[in-house]
């Protein structure tokens, strides 16, 4: 497997997803190698060998462009010195370097890699080595620039990779869609494989701690109704029209509290558009939480949305389940997908957003039937069965070399 | 003598349109949604019309005139009636005129096609005194033979039609009441002394209604000739099948490619071909023939789903508090004598309106979301609601008037 990071050092989902798939897929008696761009302990990977392409610190893996300030650098790598600045488009060219050393001796089965950034990497154990090659796609470009044209470097990288691929898995259909219509790519190349929520999220003996937000628990009960979102402030998001609604919807029922969890590059822009509509006193933004804190806003929520313009996947509305949440998710998302429970709407549609926010609030009856049959219907998804469905996309490429 | 008792049920509902809150107390107009949107009445109406009312009233009459021993019993809603004289008042002259034969028999149910039964039976009688006054005035016929929406029955509304005067009431033939006994015999609702009960011979009502056109029934593709056979060997269980169905499971869930219309129409005239043979509108069963058993069911049965029973209309929350919330309005509404007011009220007690909020299956996405007029039964439900309380804020209008 080729990956670019596992949790602990992980910035979002990727990891996360990576991790899971693969402990699932041991499970069922794959052996997996994965390779890292970076060199750094996983003890929650104990079950793959893990195979660091460099020496460079976790910090490194996307290159120091990514990241506003040196003086970050500086704290963390205390000999860190200007003049070693290194691009993430130079650690992909180890990482390749690496896989090529790694296949002059190993020979596996097969090669399964995720997103753009170890495309490269894939292409070259196709092209050279005849490994057949499996192309995961986590997020395209198109998804990670809100649809508009992106880095054409990178949608280059993700278009070799794709049509090099054997087999592609696309996280949804709507990613499926985008990878045909965007790429051209024919849909039976394609398979959808869902995420499912972290096994350690359910494990987890997590307790809701109120004195972290005793305020809103203050304003809850006054009959206040908490309304939330969690994730990078991007133009993926939609955010802006998920404020919007929340105006229209704070007109007819002021007892409605937005939450912004998250931060992002849109941030003052939100700030802004809330003070300009005239509702910052029901809307709080909490800047960049994660952990426990993180899980006590879900706790403290009622109604979480998810108001992306184009989300591959959105594993935070299975965490927001998984603590009880009631579910308003955008069609254009991986998860609407398999989830029924869950009031939608087109990420454009701030009228119709308010209209579902007001109806949740104002019908306890409706608040309760979806919160209790999503938690019935979040558990049924699990990474057992992604595995399995990776093994059967498996068996079937390495069909040939068993006969 | 074996005698097919066939009736068929016409019935669609006045949906309501995807009404926003930001409507409430701005515009009133709750029924009339684009021509193009899910919920459009009139494009729905016009389709079906299309596909099913028009060719099967064109192929029932026909036969009418052919073989006098045909017969038919309808059971047509008041919404179904009010929309067809909008968009299709042809089906009415149609249906005027097959009822002029004497072959075809109207039967009694609510207006509105609702569960009133249920929740107020004031309500309930007026549902069904306007829905005999409507057909009264469209086809000068007094329905003798009641119905309750969706076949949803039990012992005390057997007594309710006794005492109404009504000849006879329908029910669904489930084998859980009947155990040994069978449904091709008329029964005497228990408690009661005049009044017949039919029962609906579900598995060859079913075999025409839901499987006709399954290609994985192993009975695919079910011929006339087969089809009679099995139609014989079951009047070795009594001389009368009662046929009943939807309307529009010819030409709407049977598609005319699926054979549907010729099989029908080659059904009566090979049933007829035989000695003895005939078919009975639903009075002409009670009069002819005697209950051979008294029947008791206390607890209400339907012709819905495997349960047989009103959980895929009244039985999660949401369907519970949308009734209640409507229903409570209902004294405060006639009170205000707004005719608008009160039949806005009453369109939204319609049977169609909880089953689109029936989370059963939702997650399995089946059948309940096939039929639906919405994205989801939560989507229903926060229209409904917010429809009600538009109805709520005229309501306080007019009583602040007074």
């Amino acid at each position: 497997m080729l990956g670019w990071e596992l949790p602990p050092h992980n910035s979002g989902g990727l990891g996360v997803a990576c991790l899971n798939m693969a402990r699932a897929l041991s499970k069922e008696g794959a052996q997996i190698d994965f390779v890292l761009p970076y060199k750094a302990n996983h003890p929650e990977a104990k079950f793959m060998h893990i195979l660091p392409a460099t020496d460079l610190d976790p910090i490194y893996r996307y290159g120091n462009g990514s990241y506003e300030s040196l003086r970050l650098f500086e704290e963390i790598i205390p000999t860190f010195k200007e003049n070693e600045m290194i691009s993430i488009r130079e650690i992909q060219k180890k990482y390749c370097d690496f896989v090529e050393k790694y296949l002059m001796e190993h020979k596996p089965d097969l090669v399964h890699a995720h997103d753009w950034l170890t495309y490269e990497a894939g292409i070259l154990a196709k092209k050279e080595y005849q490994i057949p090659l499996i192309a995961h796609v986590h997020a395209t470009e198109f998804d990670r620039s809100g649809m508009h044209t992106g880095n054409p470097l990178i949608h280059e990288i993700e278009y070799e990779g794709l049509m090099m691929a054997d087999k592609i898995i696309a996280v949804s259909e709507i990613t499926k869609r985008l990878i045909h219509e965007k790429y051209q790519i024919p849909l039976s190349k394609i398979d959808v494989i869902y995420n499912s929520l972290d096994e350690n999220y359910e494990k987890n003996e997590y307790q809701f701690y109120d004195a972290n937000y005793r305020y809103l628990q203050k304003l809850k009960e006054t009959g206040h109704i908490i309304v939330s979102t969690v994730g990078r402030f991007t133009i993926q998001k939609g955010l802006p029209n998920l404020v919007r609604a929340a105006a229209l919807a704070i007109s007819k029922n002021p007892q409605l509290i937005f939450i912004f969890a998250g931060d992002g590059e849109d941030r003052n822009e939100l700030i802004e558009l809330a003070a300009d509509l005239g509702i910052s006193k029901n809307v709080i933004f909490t800047g960049f939480i994660r952990g426990k804190r993180l899980r006590d806003i879900y706790s403290i929520t009622d109604i979480f949305v998810m108001s992306s313009i184009s989300e591959p996947f959105g594993l935070t509305a299975l965490e927001a389940a998984h603590h009880g949440d009631v579910l308003i998710l955008t069609k254009q998302s991986g998860v609407s997908e398999i989830i029924w429970s869950a009031m939608k709407y087109d990420f454009w549609d701030q009228k119709k957003l308010a209209d579902e926010i007001l109806a949740i609030s104002k019908n306890p009856a409706l608040m309760e039937s979806l919160k209790e049959n999503v938690k019935t219907e979040y558990r049924k998804i699990s990474w057992d069965q992604v595995a399995k469905k990776c093994l059967k996309i498996y068996n079937k490429l390495t069909k040939h070399k068993r006969n | 003598m074996r005698s097919i008792c066939l009736y068929l049920h016409m019935h669609q509902p006045t949906r309501y349109r995807e009404y926003s809150i930001f409507d409430v107390s701005n515009d009133s107009n709750y029924f009339n949604a684009d021509y193009y949107s899910r919920q459009s009445n009139e494009r729905i109406f016009k389709k079906v019309t299309e596909k099913s009312y028009q060719p099967m009233l064109g192929l029932i009459e026909k036969n009418l005139h052919q073989y006098p021993n045909f017969k038919i019993s309808l059971s047509i809603t008041g919404t179904w009636l009010e929309q067809a004289e909008k968009w299709a008042p042809e089906l009415l002259e149609t249906i005027r005129r097959m009822v002029k034969t004497g072959q075809v028999e109207i039967i009694g149910e609510t207006y509105y096609h609702s569960l009133s039964y249920y929740y107020d039976l004031d309500e309930f009688n007026h549902q069904v005194e306007a829905h005999a006054a409507k057909i009264k005035e469209l086809f000068d016929f007094v329905p003798k033979v009641f119905r309750n929406t969706e076949l949803a029955y039990n012992d005390n509304l057997a007594k309710w039609a006794e005492e109404r005067g009504y000849q006879g009431i329908l029910a669904e033939g489930w084998d859980k009441i009947l155990g040994w006994r069978s449904p091709n015999y008329i029964y005497r609702p228990t408690g009661c002394k005049n009044i017949k009960l039919l029962l609906k011979n579900y598995r060859l009502s079913d075999d025409i209604a839901f499987r006709f056109s399954d290609r994985s029934w192993n009975e695919w593709p079910l011929t006339v000739s087969k089809y009679q056979s099995w139609l014989d060997m079951e009047c070795l269980r009594g001389n009368l099948i009662n046929l009943f169905m939807d309307f529009e499971t010819f030409g709407e869930h049977q598609w005319v490619d699926t054979g549907i219309f010729d099989f029908f129409d080659q059904l009566i005239s090979s049933w007829l071909k035989v000695y003895d043979n005939n078919f009975l509108t639903v009075s002409e069963a009670c009069n002819l023939m005697e209950p051979v058993d008294e029947i008791s069911m206390p607890e209400t049965v339907t012709w819905a789903d495997t349960e047989r029973d009103l959980s895929a209309w009244l039985s999660n929350s949401m369907q519970k508090s949308a009734m209640r919330t409507l229903y409570d309005l209902r004294e405060r509404i006639l009170k205000t004598n707004d005719s608008k007011l009160i039949s806005d009220w009453r369109f939204m007690t319609t049977s169609d309106h909880p089953y689109s909020m029936c989370t059963k299956y939702w997650n399995d996405g089946d059948v309940h979301a096939y039929f639906s007029a919405y994205a989801s039964p939560y989507e229903s439900f926060m229209y409904f609601m917010n429809v009600v309380r538009d109805i709520e804020y005229r309501l306080s209008l007019f009583e602040q008037q007074k």
